[in-house]
């Protein structure tokens, strides 16, 4: 089954997303939203983390929760894609079960 | 594809409730079925007509109830977490000798077993909290 | 109750009593075990100190809820994982953790063990396989 992880805490807040990727199997999926979106961010101390999980797993970031908090596109990991509520939508629909990291 | 949605906080104080009113919607007008959105811990919270948020501001319980009308949604929001933290419809209050109740117009009380439910009838459960 | 059998996936992540959400989501599983489901329930992260041992909660004037969690097995929720690297990271092992039995009707009723020690590897895997997972 690949599975459709979501995280919407800050990983420098607590460790939700480091938890996720832990746990998260090859083939599977990650949105970061709301606050999650912070793990998306380049250069800082789990940007390494995240990106050598994306050798095994899909990462995405929603647009709205990245631009609501001053960033964009060009401040994110490279390969991680920006996608919207439909997209998460289809993310949901496509994978075949969704687990919240909170 | 049919899917169920538990919101775990209440309005404002996480973004919760506006992520998964926002996923409800997109769902929706991608024509897939949403088959409760059921309130627990403090999304019981979304559930109060007494709010009266800044008005250059979302109001999120109308949004949630301006969705309802349009959809036919179910919002579900459960009687035990309601009860904990006085959020309460003219019978419970009736029942628990309370003077008043608070329950917007849109949402119902009923108990866990509407998430459970939602869970075995939907396709996908999504859970939005904190 | 229903025809339709679902893995449910019951993710518990947080300490007790310093938020509802322990106390909050035992009462979801236990409404649950009504509707017949394939329930497990999974602790990890800060979720494993739910099953510590020893809570006395007269002084910080809360309900002790702990007790409950050795009822789960008249619920018929037998399937209890406790990630193995959580407990470590916590400084913790088995021995600090309530010791949760069911009755297996299958076996004549023998006491067995609730609890599944994994690893966070293993539980991984159980994750995946599950339909409905619930976060608190």
């Amino acid at each position: 089954m690949a599975m459709l992880h979501t995280v919407n805490k800050s990983p420098f807040e607590k460790d939700s997303l480091g938890s996720c990727i832990d746990h998260a199997l090859e083939g599977s999926s990650i949105l970061l939203f709301e606050d999650g979106v912070y793990g998306a961010l380049k250069g800082t101390t789990i940007s390494g983390k995240v990106s050598q999980a994306m050798g095994d797993v899909s990462v995405f970031v929603l647009g709205s929760d990245l631009r609501a908090r001053g960033f964009s596109e060009e401040s994110i990991i490279e390969g991680i894609k920006v996608t919207d509520y439909s997209g998460f939508v289809d993310l949901a629909s496509s994978h075949d079960n969704v687990q919240s990291w909170l | 594809m049919k899917f169920g949605i538990q919101v775990n906080e209440g309005p404002y104080n996480h973004q919760s409730s506006d992520s998964a009113y926002r996923f409800t919607k997109a769902a929706l007008e991608k024509g897939h079925e949403i088959y409760r959105v059921f309130f627990y811990h403090d999304g019981v919270y979304n559930g109060s007509r007494l709010g009266v948020p800044p008005q250059d501001d979302r109001n999120i319980t109308e949004l949630w109830e301006a969705l309802a009308e349009e959809y036919n949604l179910d919002l579900v929001v459960c009687v035990a977490a309601a009860q904990r933290r006085g959020v309460l419809d003219e019978s419970e209050a009736n029942r628990n000798g309370k003077d008043a109740n608070n329950i917007a117009a849109k949402f119902r009380i009923s108990g866990l077993g509407q998430l459970i439910e939602a869970g075995i009838q939907s396709d996908r459960l999504i859970v939005f909290g904190d | 109750m229903s025809e339709v059998i679902k893995k449910f996936m019951y993710v518990n992540r947080k300490a007790p009593y310093g938020t509802i959400y322990a106390l909050e989501s035992l009462e979801v599983v236990l409404i649950g075990a009504a509707f017949d489901q394939d329930v497990s329930l999974a602790f990890i992260d800060d979720g494993v100190f739910q099953l510590t041992t020893g809570q006395d909660t007269k002084d910080a004037g809360m309900k002790n809820f702990s007790p409950t969690y050795s009822a789960l097995g008249d619920y018929d929720v037998t399937k209890i994982y406790v990630e193995k690297e959580s407990l470590e990271e916590r400084g913790l092992t088995l021995d600090d953790l309530q010791d949760l039995k069911y009755e297996d009707e299958d076996e004549d009723w023998a006491e067995k063990d609730s609890i599944r020690l994994v690893s966070r590897e293993e539980l991984a895997q159980v994750m995946d396989e599950q339909e409905i997972l619930l976060s608190f």
